[in-house]
């Protein structure tokens, strides 16, 4: 159960559209099954109320959709944005990607999202509807007229298992107020693959990442992946590739993805959230953020707007790559 | 366009010859795609060498050239004068290098075959990604710095100024003349130091073009060749430059009388108000604030109330000028190294063991002594003198201590010392220990024999192992390897020539100018025999023992040469531009600013631009824009940008790609 | 025997100013050193994307170097600076992903170290050769 109801976040949505402040919405809409919760740019109080949804399948970060929103109208829009969200948010406004002045920031507060894949371990793939019960979730199948009860905490989503913040970096108004910065364990399990031996690592990635189809949605969905043209796509850049044609082209793409993101990644979690093959991808990431919190001082993107990235600033005394690179290995 | 590519190896003699199969790489690289033209040939830098390329590019319609020879660092910019007296851009030139980086280093022909075939398979690779560049031009301010005003300093100034160029002299001490207004007489003619650098350091503070910051540091450098932008941080002396006459009658009155004179190394003292020496250049008072009761703690002022001219000023500060300049000379000088790790010679635990920049105060007349040479431990006259050359030159790279390099100047000054020694006090014994006795300079060998033979100077080939002071005596063991045998001599003075090494203010200043240095902090030259006083940074040149152990003419030649570099430089109005510049593809860039937060030099700026779109819409963007005039072209921003957008000219994205594939082929 | 036949593929990228040189320098003083390295000329290290590292391993290369000037000595002041924070996240994410650590390296090598970058290159072909074949970044299609 979230802690704010959908009920009060349309009411002041519908507000905000009446008073003529903003002229458009960007929420998530209910999509073909309960939990595939879609974003959309809501213009009426009529559509809030026909297809507006809030609950526990509402992952989606709106704040890359921001940058294309923005550039349509001079008109403010109203965007919703859970407290982990509010870090995309900050970043791209350091990098220049959209004009704060056309946005109308509304926190809602977060208690976790829960990730339906979990679910459907449990009780398979035919699910027809799912209804939130306090703190459980009742599950309905097309293989039994009762549902499934499951405690919400069972299948939270790895990213907010493993939240670092319940308070948010931006808003203009916060709906169900704020909460802290936590002291989060997302470290947990780059630590163990850390640990592991060079061939453990090889063989773990080798699996996870063979398993790549190269939808590109972790690149579509990231909102640090907004390039006007993404190096992949270009076929000036060295580097174009459309297809995990073999093990390399899997290893390139998702180096060179998470590279380009390193010291502006946020940890969002959206690329896992959206990965159809559950590849860990936020591992690489939060792997450069440990990397970075390590070599050169806790850093997290997205905090303060404006603040450097680690890979465009440095120490004279940084550590040297040689000193840097496994110091972890056993 | 199809690139039609001409391929020249060169035989460099044998350099290359000899461990390449030069015509196997013409003829294997004559069946690279884009390539329609391979030869091989003698020499290629030479005139026939450039002529038979700029008949190829004419006969054969060719669109860009490798060179397959020495390291582009020797004659690309030679190869790239031939493409263009032939027409083509000159910038469509590569270097493959198979001399420096292939031929030299390996030993067996095959292995040195086919790897400069795969060297000048990457160099075919880019050259036929290479565009035509043209170079832009940039402005250059018509002003030098010179950073020391040693005698090098000095003489570049002065050489500057002669041509007509404004000058300026940033001296760190209260005046300029450096390590040379400290010494006695000079090798090989014994005319007096003094004599011959006064006039020129008068010179300087008269010059009209010449401007002289004393007490002075430079404090940053930005900017590159031709428009230098330098902060100096002029130290408050607590005089006004502009009023003091030099009188030196503060100097006098002092109460303050306990101060080490720094200017005959702590051998004697002066007053916490000093001129360090009577020929100072400016002539100005300068207050030190570490002993000046009236700046410690706010009481005396008698200097104040002396001065006639009101020159006085306790309440000056520190300032910051900040000047444009189009040439930096480094003078930076050196000192003799620190002996506290020489115990051996019992420097520290004797007054009676000194340097030899010690004893050249001991001998001047204006020294602490007055130029009577007497023990600094009882002012007696050394009846037994020892010299020991090379403390701390020519040491292993694992003693520790001291420096691999030869100091150069201590053969020729201990023979001096010796000789003047013996001259001033015939009774006095004198011994010269040495390693090897270097003269190769002109009349240095006479000089050193004069001394070994008229003056009757003990030279001792060998080491001096231990001085133990004894009494009032020195215990010197040393040894004697021409005759095979220890020495024990009872001394009642040691000298010993120190290495010399670079000012430690040397080494920040390389790094505020981005002119590299080598291992032991000598500035490194832009070439060791053919740019000997240029930094590898465009218009930072060298002047002095800041590039390594001189004596005063080979110093003051170089410093002639450096001005000569900087007159050639600041003679141009405008200089042309490194065209390998950065530059941004518009519609791929994010207006991230990522590019810009790495810039070194602030050449990249964000404009708002109108584009129209695809669907015929327009539409304001932040975009980077790079002055290209700025641009060094270190490709920083490259790798910074996340899309792509922004490239490098000469070294792409694309270039650099099929160099490593060509390599990895 | 056929294991001492085995001849690595080294890719050296090497700033113009300083490596470069040094490498020049190894030439001029006649300082031996295996036919494996081939070098890449660059402005400066900060040159080297990621991705010409990535690029060298497909295509067949079996170790990779950065060598720049010393970190304070960078001809363009800053450079290098910025080369070693992406080549240590770099190096590191390979590890992470199993790649031999060895392979890729950045040394510092300058102007007047023709002695240090013929040392260098014979210690890292040693290290490489000893390595093996790259076969866990390598992409079969690129091979002969």
């Amino acid at each position: 159960m979230q802690k704010i109801s959908r009920f009060d976040i349309i009411n002041r949505l519908k507000d905000l559209l009446a008073d003529g402040n903003v002229d458009r919405v960007l929420g998530w809409k209910k999509g073909e099954f309960r939990y595939d919760v879609t974003p959309h740019v809501f213009t009426s109080a009529q559509e809030l109320e026909a297809d507006f949804v809030w609950g526990d399948f509402c992952g989606a970060n709106f704040s890359k959709y921001l940058i294309k929103e923005t550039a349509k109208s001079d008109k403010k829009v109203a965007v919703l944005l859970k407290p982990c969200d509010t870090y995309s948010f900050n970043q791209l406004l350091t990098e220049h990607r959209f004009d704060r002045e056309k946005v109308y920031a509304v926190g809602v507060a977060c208690d976790g999202m829960a990730d339906i894949f979990k679910i459907k371990k449990i009780t398979g793939d035919g699910i027809s509807d799912i209804k939130e019960n306090g703190e459980d979730l009742d599950v309905y199948t097309i293989y039994d007229e009762k549902p499934v009860k499951i405690k919400k905490t069972d299948v939270l989503s790895e990213r907010c298992l493993s939240c670092k913040s319940k308070k948010h970096a931006a808003y203009d108004e916060l709906l169900g107020g704020d909460g802290d910065v936590l002291d989060s364990n997302r470290f947990d399990e780059v630590a163990k693959i850390e640990a592991m031996t060079e061939e453990e690592r090889y063989a773990f990635w080798q699996g996870e990442l063979s398993r790549c189809i190269r939808c590109n949605a972790c690149r579509d969905v990231c909102p640090a992946c907004t390039c006007e043209k993404c190096v992949f796509d270009n076929p000036n850049s060295g580097m174009e590739n459309k297809s995990p044609a073999n093990e390399f082209e899997e290893k390139l793409f998702h180096i060179i993805r998470a590279f380009h993101v390193a010291g502006r990644c946020t940890d969002c979690g959206e690329c896992s959230r959206v990965c159809p093959q559950r590849i860990p991808l936020h591992l690489l990431n939060r792997k450069f953020i440990k990397d970075i919190n390590a070599f050169y001082g806790e850093y997290q993107a997205g905090e303060v707007v404006g603040s450097r990235a680690p890979l465009v600033d440095f120490d004279k005394e940084d550590v040297e790559p040689k000193n840097a690179v496994g110091k972890e290995d056993k | 366009m199809q690139q039609r590519i001409g391929v020249f190896v060169c035989h460099c003699g044998t350099n290359i010859a000899a461990t390449v199969d030069v015509s196997a790489v013409a003829a294997a690289l004559g069946r690279e795609p884009g390539v329609v033209f391979a030869r091989d040939y003698q020499y290629m830098c030479s005139q026939a060498g450039q002529d038979m390329i700029k008949d190829a590019i004419k006969e054969y319609k060719l669109t860009g050239i490798v060179v397959c020879s020495c390291s582009p660092r020797m004659h690309e910019a030679t190869f790239r004068k031939t493409a263009a007296a032939a027409g083509i851009n000159p910038y469509m030139v590569e270097i493959a290098n198979i001399r420096e980086q292939c031929s030299w280093i390996h030993k067996d022909k095959d292995e040195g075959t086919e790897k400069a075939i795969i060297l000048g398979r990457a160099a075919i690779a880019k050259v036929c990604l290479n565009v035509p560049l043209t170079a832009g031009e940039i402005p250059v301010t018509k002003r030098a710095l010179v950073i020391g005003g040693g005698i090098a300093g000095i003489q570049t100034a002065l050489d500057i100024a002669d041509a007509g160029f404004e000058v300026d002299i940033v001296e760190k001490k209260p005046t300029i003349g450096g390590k040379m207004a400290q010494l006695d007489k000079t090798f090989p003619t014994l005319d007096c130091a003094a004599c011959i650098l006064t006039p020129k350091m008068v010179d300087a503070g008269q010059n009209e073009k010449i401007h002289i910051y004393s007490y002075s540091e430079v404090v940053s450098v930005g900017g590159f060749v031709g428009n230098f932008t330098v902060q100096i941080k002029k130290k408050a002396r607590y005089v006004d430059e502009t009023k003091c006459t030099g009188c030196g009658l503060c100097t006098e009155k002092c109460p303050v009388k306990n101060v080490p004179n720094e200017f005959n190394l702590g051998m004697d003292t002066r007053h916490a108000v000093y001129i360090p020496f009577a020929q100072a250049v400016p002539k100005v008072a300068t207050i030190d604030p570490n002993y000046c009761l009236m700046l410690k703690n706010g009481k005396c002022g008698l200097c104040s109330k002396l001065c006639g001219a009101g020159a006085i000023n306790y309440k000056q500060e520190d300032e910051i000028i900040e000047n444009k300049y189009g040439a930096i000379v480094a003078a930076t000088g050196y000192n003799p190294i620190s002996m506290d790790k020489f115990d051996e010679f019992a420097y520290s635990q004797s007054k009676d063991v000194i340097t030899s920049l010690e004893f050249e105060r001991l001998m001047n007349a204006a020294g602490p002594t007055g130029g009577v040479l007497l023990r600094p431990s009882d002012n007696e006259h050394p009846k037994t003198i020892v010299f020991v050359q090379c403390v701390g030159s020519r040491c292993s790279a694992d003693a520790g201590k001291g420096k691999e390099y030869c100091s150069k100047i201590c053969c020729m000054y201990t023979a001096k010392h010796a000789m003047l020694t013996r001259e001033k006090y015939p009774d006095t014994d004198v011994y010269v220990f040495y390693i090897d006795v270097r003269t190769p300079g002109k009349n240095f060998d006479e000089f050193y024999r004069r001394a070994a033979e008229q003056y009757g100077v003990h030279y001792i080939k060998g080491m001096v192992g231990k001085v133990s002071p004894e009494g009032k005596k020195l215990k010197v063991r040393g040894s004697d390897l021409i005759a095979d045998k220890q020495l024990h001599i009872d001394a009642d003075l040691v000298v010993l020539a120190a290495a010399i090494e670079p000012d430690k203010t040397a080494r920040p200043l390389a790094t505020m100018l981005t002119a590299s240095m080598d291992t032991n902090d000598f500035f490194t030259e832009a070439h060791p025999k053919l740019r000997p006083v240029e930094s590898p940074t465009a218009g930072v040149f060298l002047s002095g023992c800041c590039q390594g152990p001189k004596d005063i003419p080979e110093t003051v030649a170089q410093a002639g040469a450096a001005a000569s570099k900087v007159i050639g430089l600041l003679c141009h109005d405008k200089l042309t531009a490194n065209p390998c510049v950065a530059h941004s593809d518009e519609w791929m860039c994010n207006g991230c600013s990522s590019c810009e937060n790495v810039c070194p030099y602030h050449a990249i700026t964000y404009v708002e631009k109108e584009f129209r779109m695809p669907d015929r819409t327009t539409k304001i963007r932040r975009v980077a824009s790079v002055n290209p005039a700025v641009c060094q072209g270190c490709g920083a921003c490259t790798v910074a940008c996340p899309s792509g957008a922004m490239d490098l000219f000469g070294f792409s994205g694309k270039q650099i790609s099929a160099e490593v594939d060509a390599i990895c082929r | 025997m056929q294991v001492n036949e085995y001849k690595p593929l080294i890719v050296a990228f090497c700033c113009n100013w300083c490596s470069y040189a040094g490498a020049d320098l190894a030439g001029n003083n006649r300082l031996n050193y295996p036919a494996d390295v081939k070098i890449i000329r660059v402005p400066c290290s900060c040159r080297v994307n990621p991705a010409f590292v990535l690029r060298a391993y497909q295509r067949g290369a079996d170790g990779v170097l950065i060598c720049g000037c010393h970190p304070g000595d960078c001809h363009y002041t800053t450079g290098n600076y910025y080369t070693r924070r992406r080549m240590a996240l770099l190096f590191s994410m390979l590890s992470y992903l199993g790649i031999e650590k060895e392979r890729t390296r950045v040394e510092w090598i300058s102007a007047a170290e023709g002695a240090k970058f013929a040392a260098t290159m014979n210690e890292f072909v040693k290290t490489v050769t000893d390595l093996g074949k790259n076969r866990r970044l390598e992409d079969l299609r690129c091979k002969k």
